[in-house]
């Protein structure tokens, strides 16, 4: 079992090292098919292990060598297994493994082909390193190992300077949370003297004081590396960049798995956040401002896919605010609809950019109903994310909803209206796409085809997935068994609700009713009137809006200028011409000074002499004195 | 037998003797073997080596009678890390080398082998005036090499690194000679040094002698600015003496000859130096980020390298000296490997300057990618070399002082953003006139290439390779840094 389990991240890492050393001399089938198999039986394996454990109560622990050990600490490099990271990996090695097959007909023309796997296989490999550590060093590999293979596939067409910056920031802001996340870390092992997940929850369980500024700052440093991966503000800026990748890497990296790792991270360590109260409420703050912002902005977009990059930025923001709320389950569980329903959209996209031949602005497409199963899918998923009961987001928002209730009743509002906004630019989006006139070139219409089998085969098993990913966790009022309490019960503390049965039904009952009225009305004005989003906007919000707030621009002259002027100054005036030019001064000084002491040496051996005997008087002198 | 150490230092001086004689492709192939045995010896020193905390190897015999000199040398867990590295470079040092059809090179690749041989000396050492002398025996053939082998032949920058450099040693010489004269023992040994019962006052004296010409050497700043003209204009293999080994020596020291020597200086000298360390990381990382030069930059990167490094050393602490030693190691290895791939690129494009550059990975895939590896090791990603060394130093520095680790952790940022930036300007992009006919690495390119990132990868997966050997000593320095103070 233990070397069965080590082969579950290490079947994607050889998948990788075998096309990155070879793929370019294999042919497209050997080499694409080495870098689904690997997957897939990662996908198998990662099952049976799951199967196999399901029995035993506690966690599986594995530690296969010592990483790092010095007299003051030693960090193991480990395994831990329970449901929870059973979980993550089913989710990672299925989906990513749809996703691999996608990719064999999304990227078959490329050239890169080969490359294209083996970056895909490695992700996985530090992906399933992340959830699958014992501790937060073993998940920090996998942190800045998915944010390297995210570089490198923001920027696969790295001939385009355009996607290359985009690359570049993605690595760079997410490294700024990654310095959080380390900071958190050296905070661990200053005070606790571990950094060992089970340890810390066992910590925080008895000794740790409720509340204590270590906890809180500990538990904020580690939050603050999560902004950065899983995309919340103030670091969310990177994620709808990060969109100039090929439509599968946006699918499996930035929105089903790699941004979810903070949430991951957080619920791994619930213990802890539990143990800092001040933590959960930022995290709530944080959770519902991005929710609600994200949602905002992706209201005006019109690139289908930077829509879509808004929609995960903003439901990202609800399963952050769960967790401020503490809920950690209900967390998990939109994150696991999420990642059924948001894949199978973005991915939706891609076949419709596919079959667009490169089309991204929904404003040039229109009428595309005849992609059979592009379009049938992708409105499977737009009813899930939208919350049309029983689809999967249905159940998994209204459960967040009911659980910041509980908590405070201001942010439930926000959210409710953010899950409206929802509804509101998803059938914008779909109608816009998929029905009225055809918008874009006759070339376009010629040209227009349903993907093959390779990528609809995907959309179909997702959809289905999106369908009934629900009933994994049905609310308790229907009395049914909620699959997720049980599965994670004994890993996270569950919440005990104090919302009332009517209260919960009222909930789904009006969300069901707006959510039909706001599909109505887009119908309407999208559809029937025949209304386009206006190439250019008018009105100070929607301006606002459709420049994304102006937060990248403040950023830019707030941050990345200044460093670079500094960058300048530091350099021409402080380093060269000061610091350098004092040096040179110096030098210049003791040469010119030689030329006026050279009249000393005037030759006479007296004058030598004298001085001579004055030094040695003069030392004498010193070392009688010091005695 | 002969012992070890000796076989280590002799051998390089021999064969710098021999291939001073030759020329052409003989000389490089004496070289080569040389620089080659060398590492099998030191290899095998390696895999010999006790962890434990005594000088292992050790030579000792009468030097200088008159003055108790003695010639003692020796290896321990402070210097093994030093010396692997010094030999596993050489090679390639040597490879760099493009001289072959000069009826000089045989000058030259005996310079760098006299050099090896002073370097070694300077690690080894176990005497201060021995030290000493190999201390300012290593300025002459880097000197020379300098001056005689650039691409840039600038004499004026030259002779501001051997002046500066050599002002510097006079006043650890003046602190070698007053310990020396004040030690109870009356000799140069190592352990006098270390039990010199000096008073504090005398001590922050000597401390600050040794402290210039390490500050100057590693460089602390402001003591830096010979370093940046340097590297930009020395011939690449010049360059890789410098950066992989040379300014070790200033790191080395610290903990061989400072800080045991000088322990109770350091209550009163410590926040200051400590400070100025920090400043360096963030002020080589922001300075780097706008540079022209491919190697100018890579000079201001290892400015804040070796920033965080002495960071981790006046942490004073088990996790910043294990950071320190290690990280010599490391930043040896990734430094060589960045200039190395700088002299690849200058051999087919004869640029170092970025915006002259670009589009290199459509036509040369293997350069592209392994020295994106070898930029990932440098800006310390997880499973790379680098990562184990930074962590270790941030960790230290952050038990030294929360908020200057966050300050010196920027690095993780700034490194990232310097270092990618370079990246994508000189390798991604479209094609430019000459990427039509660049090649990609030859053999012998690879073998080095390649040589080089296994060790980032196999010491970034098993530090303990490097960490098990040295803890012990480090311990022990602890110890006696501890119970004088």
């Amino acid at each position: 079992m233990r070397s069965l389990i080590l082969l579950i991240p290490l079947l994607p890492l050889i998948g990788f090292l075998l096309n990155i050393s070879w793929g370019k001399q294999l042919p497209k089938k050997i080499s694409g098919g080495i870098g689904v198999l690997a997957v897939l039986m990662s996908f198998l394996l990662v099952v049976y292990g799951w199967l196999q454990s399901s029995g035993s109560e506690s966690t599986i622990d594995y530690t296969y060598f010592k990483w790092i050990e010095t007299s003051a600490f030693s960090i193991n490099f480990g395994f831990q297994l329970d449901n929870l990271s059973f979980l993550m990996m089913s989710i990672i090695t299925g989906v990513g493994f749809l996703i691999h097959l996608y990719s064999d007909g999304y990227m078959h023309k490329d050239d890169g082909y080969y490359r294209f796997f083996a970056y895909l296989n490695l992700f996985i490999f530090f992906m399933l390193l992340l959830v699958m550590g014992s501790n937060l060093l073993i998940t920090y590999i996998g942190w800045e190992g998915v944010g390297l293979c995210s570089y490198l596939l923001i920027g696969f067409w790295f001939k385009n300077h355009e996607y290359n910056d985009a690359a570049k920031k993605a690595f760079i802001v997410n490294r700024i949370g990654d310095l959080g996340f380390i900071v958190g870390i050296f905070f661990c092992l200053l005070n606790y003297k571990t950094i060992e997940y089970a340890a810390l929850n066992e910590l925080a369980a008895g000794s740790i004081q409720i509340g204590s500024a270590v906890v809180t700052t500990i538990t904020l440093a580690l939050f603050f590396g999560s902004t950065a991966k899983s995309a919340q503000i103030p670091l969310y800026t990177w994620l709808p960049d990060a969109m100039a990748g090929p439509t599968p890497v946006s699918a499996l990296i930035h929105a089903a798995t790699m941004v979810t790792a903070g949430i991951y991270m957080i619920t791994r360590l619930n213990g802890l956040f539990l143990a800092a109260p001040f933590t959960l409420d930022v995290i709530l703050v944080v959770g519902t401002a991005t929710a609600l912002v994200a949602a905002i902005i992706a209201t005006r977009q019109n690139d289908i896919k930077k829509v879509l990059a808004y929609s995960t930025v903003s439901q990202l923001g609800f399963m952050f605010a769960a967790l401020g709320a503490g809920a950690f389950v209900s967390g998990m569980f939109h994150l696991t609809t999420h990642a059924f329903f948001k894949a199978l959209l973005f991915l939706g996209s891609g076949s419709v950019i596919h079959a667009m031949s490169g089309e991204q602005d929904i404003r040039n497409m229109g009428g595309l109903k005849s992609l059979k199963v592009t379009h049938l899918t992708f409105l499977i998923g737009t009813l899930a994310i939208a919350g049309i009961p029983p689809l999967s987001g249905f159940f998994s928002k209204d459960e967040i909803l009911v659980n910041v209730y509980s908590k405070s009743f201001w942010f439930f509002i926000i959210l409710f209206a953010t899950a409206m906004l929802t509804a509101y630019y998803m059938f914008r989006l779909y109608f816009l796409t998929f029905h009225g006139k055809f918008r874009g070139t006759k070339e376009q219409a010629d040209h227009l085809h349903e993907s093959p089998l390779s990528m609809t085969f995907p959309l179909m098993v997702l959809a289905i997935l999106a369908v009934v990913g629900g009933f994994l966790g049905i609310p308790e009022v229907f009395h049914m068994p909620h699959t997720f309490n049980e599965m994670l019960g004994k890993i996270v503390k569950i919440p005990e609700l104090t919302v009332s049965h009517t209260f919960e039904y009222t909930v789904m009952g009006i969300s069901t009713l707006i959510v039909g009225a706001i599909i109505y009305l887009t119908y309407q004005y999208f559809v029937t009137k025949e209304k386009l989003p206006s190439k250019s906007e008018k009105g100070f919000w929607s301006t606002a809006i459709s420049n994304k707030f102006y937060i990248d621009e403040a950023y830019d002259s707030l941050v990345v200028a200044p460093v670079m002027g500094l960058s300048k100054w530091l350099y021409r005036v402080l380093d060269r011409s000061l610091t350098d030019g004092l040096v040179n001064q110096v030098g210049l000084t003791t040469l010119l000074s030689g030329q006026s002491i050279r009249k000393l040496q005037t030759g006479r051996t007296s004058l030598y002499l004298f001085a001579m005997v004055l030094g040695l008087i003069l030392i004498l002198c010193l070392n009688f004195f010091n005695r | 037998m002969i012992s070890l150490s000796l076989l280590l230092l002799i051998l390089p001086l021999v064969f710098s003797v021999i291939t001073g004689f030759l020329s052409g492709k003989n000389a490089r192939a004496s070289a080569m073997a040389g620089a080659l045995i060398n590492l099998v010896v030191a290899g095998y020193a390696f895999t010999q080596f006790e962890a434990n905390t005594s000088y292992q190897f050790a030579f000792l015999s009468d030097w200088i009678p008159s003055i108790r000199a003695k010639f003692h040398i020796g290896i321990d867990g402070i210097n093994l890390l030093l010396i692997l590295l010094t030999n596993l470079l050489l090679p390639v040092i040597i490879y760099t080398v493009k001289h072959e059809d000069s009826n000089r090179s045989g000058l030259y690749y005996g310079l760098i082998l006299f050099m090896q041989f002073a370097l070694l000396g300077v690690f080894m050492a176990l005497d201060a005036l021995l030290y000493y002398i190999f201390w300012e025996l290593a300025l002459i053939p880097i000197y020379l090499i300098l001056l005689g082998f650039s691409s840039q032949p600038d004499f004026k920058t030259f002779v501001k690194f051997f002046i500066y450099t050599l002002a510097g040693s006079l006043f650890m010489f003046i602190a070698i000679l007053y310990v020396y004269i004040k030690a109870p023992g009356g000799n140069f040994s190592i352990d006098n040094f270390y039990n010199n019962h000096l008073s504090e006052q005398e001590q922050v004296w000597v401390f600050l002698g040794f402290f210039i010409a390490y500050a100057i050497k590693i460089p602390i700043i402001p003591f830096h600015t010979w370093q940046p003209d340097t590297y930009t204009k020395a011939s690449t293999p010049g360059t890789m003496l410098l950066s992989g080994v040379m300014l070790k020596m200033g790191t080395f020291s610290l903990l061989r000859w400072l800080l045991p020597v000088a322990p109770l200086a350091l209550a009163t000298v410590t926040p200051v130096v400590i400070i100025l360390c920090i400043i360096g990381i963030v002020y080589g990382s922001i300075i780097a980020i706008r540079q022209k030069n491919i190697k100018t930059l890579f000079a201001y990167s290892s400015l804040a390298h070796v920033g965080l490094i002495s960071a981790g050393v006046f942490a004073l602490n088990a996790d910043g000296f294990n950071g320190a030693l290690i990280q010599m190691f490391n930043h040896g290895i990734i430094i060589v490997g960045l200039f190395l791939i700088a002299e690849i690129i200058y051999t087919r494009t004869e640029t170092y300057h970025i915006s002259e550059l670009g589009g290199i990975r459509n036509e040369a895939p293997t350069l592209a990618f392994t020295f994106l590896i070898i930029i990932l090791a440098s800006v310390a990603l997880p499973l790379t070399n680098g990562f184990v060394g930074e962590f270790l130093l941030l960790n230290g520095v952050f038990q030294y002082n929360q908020w200057m680790a966050v300050v010196g952790g920027t690095t993780v940022i700034l490194s990232a953003t310097y270092m990618l930036r370079m990246y994508q300007r000189t390798m991604l992009g479209l094609d430019r006139d000459y990427t039509k006919t660049i090649l990609d690495l030859g053999t012998v390119e690879k073998i080095m290439v390649l040589g080089l990132v296994l060790i980032i990868i196999v010491t970034g997966i098993w530090p303990s390779i490097l960490l098990d050997p040295i803890k012990p000593a480090v311990e022990n320095l602890l110890n006696i840094i501890k119970i004088v103070q």
